[in-house]
């Protein structure tokens, strides 16, 4: 694997959520787009400006269900009617009403799952190491108190000092280069 | 505290930053400071635990035999305890995920020591049916596994249901809770001290930075698995009260189960967070977090489930005379008016009669008269389970097969050795992992409010 070096973005530190919006949605409108925002709390609007308002977990949820319906449900009607059919008190061997309660559980059971690792897996979690996790600034702020704008260098318009300037018009607490 | 808009009390007592916040709770686990009150309480609830060892090991050694569990009554305690036990989860998922749905906010303060207390509860739950099928050790062919010698499970018994209702309850509850601990545990791995705690609390918070793109996905997911949560709680306790209801006992055979065991439920977990709130909010001066708001709430949660109960207990008597059968008439007389009547007579003073006490909202948002009431209902829930169990057991339609329960000292040590460990986790919990969710408190301070413009002019009841 190629060792990446150089910067990875330029990280502006915002006191309040109402700057780092506001920053975030001024960069979006001037072009840049690979970029995030890191917040110690979901900040819808900030998603928003940086254009992010789709996510697939929903569909990977849906998927897992459905998954686990059928996987349940096949296996009970493999098992009594197939591989261990009993005769209880005169029931059908297919007795779909009773099949009914473990399916639903395990359509929630896998339902569940898949939202969580989709979830994780769309987020490229886990992921100990980080470039960010450089900035001396954003270990303690990110997960606390503070609000973050990261330029990343692999956008089209990212340059050093016109990026810098362009963050340092949005009034930040500080700006750090981040590197890899 | 009251709001000055809202004219309700305050959620959150106001003074509170996104940095006193991470402070006041992230200070709680780091310190390396363990307070002596903790260690006596862990001591106490370690002794619980040994007593809750050795009953168990005296079980596998000698068998059930040990305990008073005979016919008629061949489900004593063992399944008391385990359908009280899995009650007492069901209001920790019911403050995850149903409020989370119906965006009641005020849930952030209480729902992670709530959601430890589910799982913990299935935790001491799922260990009565195992052990009490005599052969703990082939307790793995309850599931459809392919290596039972072809033997396969027979799904047409509400027992198996049980199996696949728990087992995914206990999974799905461990799921979301991790799921809400991940941005705190990143909060904590970047304000531990210690090498360790950085290490430890860095690799359980999977390397969370805060990404807004992160969080969207993980706020979708949370939705996700709080919609899901919701029809699973409900279809848990409704399928535990299928063991019941599938059977022909009078007293067992009845369609009102389903949703007066769900609302039992509701009730007695209720109770047992404010038991477990109020000591905390105490010990560890969280009142500005957890406030009276929070136990007035719980109060008219438990008010309202209290009342459902109740209404199963009047319909049960009124379809025993409705239903003009001799044996379900005789059912309620035996429980009302036979040998063990005490027991039915105690569960409508614990649950009925006392609680209509919590009407008043002086007695709601007094700490410790809501402490006490929580005691009261949780011991009338258990008996309820008491008087379900034992009482139609011992009577049904033979004369001749009646007979008695008398619980031994192995019953009672197994059911206080789970009280012991219940508590043993609880402690290692608060000591170990954020028991209040900062980041969804934050989301509470008035300073969470985006102002889009630049403009910074008072907003109307500012």
């Amino acid at each position: 694997m190629k060792v990446q070096e150089g910067t990875y973005g330029l990280l502006a530190e915002f006191e309040t959520p109402s700057d780092l919006v506001r920053a975030a949605q001024s960069a979006y409108d001037s072009g840049y787009r690979r970029m995030d925002c890191y917040t110690p709390y979901p900040i819808e609007e900030a998603a928003a400006a940086i254009g992010f308002h789709r996510d697939n977990v929903s569909l990977i949820c849906l998927i897992g269900g459905l998954l686990g319906l059928v996987a349940m449900f096949g296996l009970e009607t493999w098992i009594s009617v197939w591989a261990y059919p009993i005769n209880s008190a005169g029931r059908p061997f297919y007795s779909w009403p009773a099949f009914v309660v473990p399916a639903y559980e395990w359509t929630i059971l896998y339902s569940g799952l898949s939202a969580f690792f989709g979830m994780l897996a769309a987020n490229g979690l886990p992921q100990v190491y980080h470039p960010l996790f450089n900035a001396p600034n954003f270990r303690g702020g990110a997960t606390s108190d503070k609000f973050f704008l990261c330029l990343e260098s692999t956008d089209p318009k990212f340059d050093v000092t016109e990026s810098r300037a362009f963050l340092e018009g949005c009034k930040p607490a500080s700006i750090v280069e981040v590197e890899y | 505290m009251l709001d000055p808009i809202t004219g309700e009390r305050r959620v959150i007592a106001p003074g509170h930053t996104f940095k006193s916040i991470t402070e006041k709770l992230a200070g709680i686990v780091l310190t390396s400071h363990t307070p002596l009150g903790w260690w006596g309480g862990f001591m106490i609830a370690g002794g619980g635990v040994a007593l809750l060892t050795v009953a168990v090991t005296w079980l596998f050694l000698k068998g059930v035999g040990i305990w008073a569990i005979t016919i008629p009554v061949a489900w004593g305690f063992a399944i008391i305890n385990f359908v009280w036990w899995i009650g007492i989860g069901h209001a920790g998922t019911l403050i995850s995920a149903i409020l989370l749905l119906f965006k009641q906010s005020w849930r952030n303060s209480i729902n992670r020591f709530a959601e430890a207390m589910t799982i913990f509860a299935v935790v001491c739950a799922a260990m009565f049916p195992v052990i009490h099928t005599g052969r703990p050790w082939l307790g793995y062919w309850l599931f459809p596994l392919p290596f039972t010698m072809n033997v396969w499970p027979q799904f047409r018994s509400p027992l198996l249901w049980d199996v696949f209702a728990v087992s995914t309850y206990a999974i799905i509850s461990v799921v979301f809770w991790y799921m809400g601990m991940i941005p705190d545990l990143a909060t904590l791995r970047d304000n531990a001290k210690s090498k360790f705690g950085q290490f430890f609390y860095g690799m359980i918070s999977l390397g969370w930075r805060g990404s807004v793109r992160h969080w969207v996905r993980y706020e979708t997911a949370s939705l996700l698995l709080a919609g899901l949560s919701t029809p699973l709680v409900l279809s848990v306790h409704s399928v535990i009260s299928f063991d019941f209801a599938v059977a022909l006992l009078p007293g067992w055979h009845t369609t009102i189960f389903p949703p007066y065991f769900v609302a039992g439920a509701v009730y007695s977990g209720f109770a047992m967070v404010i038991t477990l709130a109020v000591p905390i909010r105490k010990f560890y001066h969280l009142e500005d977090i957890v406030t009276i708001r929070h136990l007035d709430n719980m109060g008219k949660v438990m008010l309202v489930t209290g009342l459902i109960v109740a209404y199963g207990y009047f319909m049960e008597a009124f379809m025993s005379w409705y239903s003009a059968s001799h044996w379900e008439y005789f059912m309620i007389w035996n429980r009302m008016f036979g040998p063990m009547g005490w027991a039915y007579w105690t569960l409508i003073t614990c649950n009925i009669a006392l609680p209509q006490l919590m009407w008043i909202r002086k007695f709601r948002s007094n700490v410790l008269l809501m402490f006490i009431m929580s005691f009261i209902v949780n011991t009338g829930m258990w008996f309820e389970r008491f008087v379900i169990i034992v009482i139609s057991l011992t009577r049904d339609y033979l004369p001749s097969s009646w007979g008695t329960y008398n619980p031994t000292r192995w019953d009672y040590a197994t059911f206080i050795g789970t009280l012991g460990l219940f508590t043993f986790l609880f402690f290692l919990f608060i000591r170990l992992l954020p028991m209040i969710p900062m980041s969804e408190l934050r989301i509470l301070l008035p300073q969470a409010r985006i102002h889009p413009k630049d403009e910074l002019l008072p907003e109307a009841g500012d």
